[in-house]
């Protein structure tokens, strides 16, 4: 089984987010912002990341750039999930080694085709 | 709706469209119809019958046929069937077609245009190694009302994320808002056009790659033999035809038979001519198995 970390400052979200990742047969972990999943990732680096933006104490794209500068931190596919929905958020999210980018609202298939794209499932 | 009404709707959906509308489904019926009832300022189905019964030939004909259809569609929708045609299916035309440097695409049932700009996004980053060719891509549908949406090029934001990877969503859409609008040049790249699949085939020409995908499921055996016998005769001898994932030409027609190892493509029986070897800077598609057609070739 695949782990995911789900990065959310909302615990509606992360809920949302465990049940549809569930579905898809992950391991799911969850932290509620940057600071938090980036010590997790120090002990151990999941497979999948689903990450949001805007979160307090560390945000996602601060996040993302630590995570890759980690050994091996360039290993977990980091999908965003936000809604940060225009396309120069998109832009730097990429370049700071996003591998996708979900644009909220989403809903299971969106989820699914994207972690497919990745090579996830 | 009255059983008189929903029988004559059932005949007429099969026989102009090949749609074939179960029993079962009044209730689709009149959900569907009753918008295109209120559109033209009929009261009630019955009166909408009555008015498709008296012109049959008329513009509300085009509107029910439309209003009835399954529209849904992706980009890239099964993902397996679009990197066959750049890695596969492309490569080995671009290699046969080297003196007329001239390929035809054709989807044959467009939709909202999801799938014929997948292909034209797959041809447009093949860029140099289709310089100075005439790539021709027809998208043609039965329902005029998707094919203005795929005209426009304009998608939700829910309808660029499924299929469609964060890396083209950024290459080729602009954003407005919240929709996002395929680039022009992309959008340029596709001839768009209102055509049945039940009319004959000929004025269209010979294809190099037919997409017939997610459409013969909601047709009977004889109307997918019909359409599958006639684009026996617009697929190139070394062409090939795509269809969706719960389609097959098995037991419909003799004129294609399945590819072997590509799940949904079908080649033209009996008529393969052996390509070329490709470019070393082209991907190389793994030898295909050919025949020659009776040896002549
Ligand atoms: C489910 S969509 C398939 C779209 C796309 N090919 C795909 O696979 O995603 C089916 C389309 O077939 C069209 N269609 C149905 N009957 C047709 C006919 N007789 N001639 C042409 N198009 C037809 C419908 O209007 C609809 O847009």
């Amino acid at each position: 089984m695949k782990t995911c970390l789900i990065v959310d400052d909302s615990s509606v979200i992360r809920k949302v987010a465990r049940r549809i990742l569930e579905g898809l047969e992950f391991q799911i972990q969850e932290a509620e912002d940057g600071e938090q999943a980036l010590d997790m990732c120090r002990r151990q680096l999941p497979e999948a990341i689903l990450l949001d933006w805007n979160m307090p104490k560390m945000d996602g794209y601060e996040f993302l750039r630590s995570l890759r500068r980690l050994p091996g931190g360039d290993s977990p596919k980091v999908v965003f999930c936000t809604t940060e929905n225009d396309v120069a958020h998109i832009a730097r999210a990429l370049h700071a080694g996003a591998n996708e980018y979900i644009m909220k609202p989403f809903d299971k298939e969106i989820v699914e085709a994207k972690f497919q794209e990745v090579g996830l499932i | 709706m009255i059983a008189q009404d929903f029988d004559y709707l059932r005949r007429y959906l099969k026989e102009r469209s090949g749609l074939v509308l179960s029993a079962d489904k009044q209730y689709l019926a009149e959900s569907r119809l009753l918008p295109v009832a209120r559109k033209y300022h009929l009261a009630d189905l019955g009166l909408l019958t009555a008015q498709l019964r008296a012109a049959p030939n008329g513009p509300l004909g085009g509107d029910v046929i439309a209003a009835m259809m399954t529209n849904e569609s992706f980009f890239f929708r099964d993902k397996l069937p679009f990197d066959y045609f750049k890695v596969r299916l492309l490569p080995a035309l671009v290699a046969a077609r080297s003196r007329e440097k001239r390929v035809r695409i054709w989807c044959a049932a467009a939709s909202t245009g999801q799938e014929p700009y997948s292909l034209a996004m797959i041809l447009h980053e093949l860029g140099p190694a289709l310089a100075g060719w005439r790539v021709e891509l027809l998208a043609t549908d039965i329902a005029n009302d998707v094919l203005e949406k795929a005209r426009s090029g304009i998608y939700s934001q829910f309808e660029v994320q499924r299929g469609l990877p964060i890396q083209q969503l950024v290459r080729h859409f602009n954003q407005t808002g919240d929709v996002w609008q395929i680039a022009s040049d992309i959008r340029g790249m596709v001839t768009f056009k209102v055509f049945n699949l039940l009319n004959d085939f000929a004025a269209l020409g010979v294809f190099d790659i037919v997409f017939c995908r997610n459409v013969l499921i909601y047709f009977d055996q004889p109307t997918k033999s019909g359409v599958l016998n006639r684009l026996g005769r617009v697929v190139a001898p070394d062409g090939y035809l795509v269809l969706g994932a719960a389609e097959t030409v098995v037991g419909l027609t003799e004129n294609f038979s399945p590819m072997p190892d590509h799940r949904g493509v079908y080649v033209p029986k009996a008529a393969r001519v052996m390509a070329p070897p490709l470019a070393p800077e082209q991907p190389r598609p793994l030898p295909i198995p050919r025949v020659i057609a009776g040896g002549e070739r």
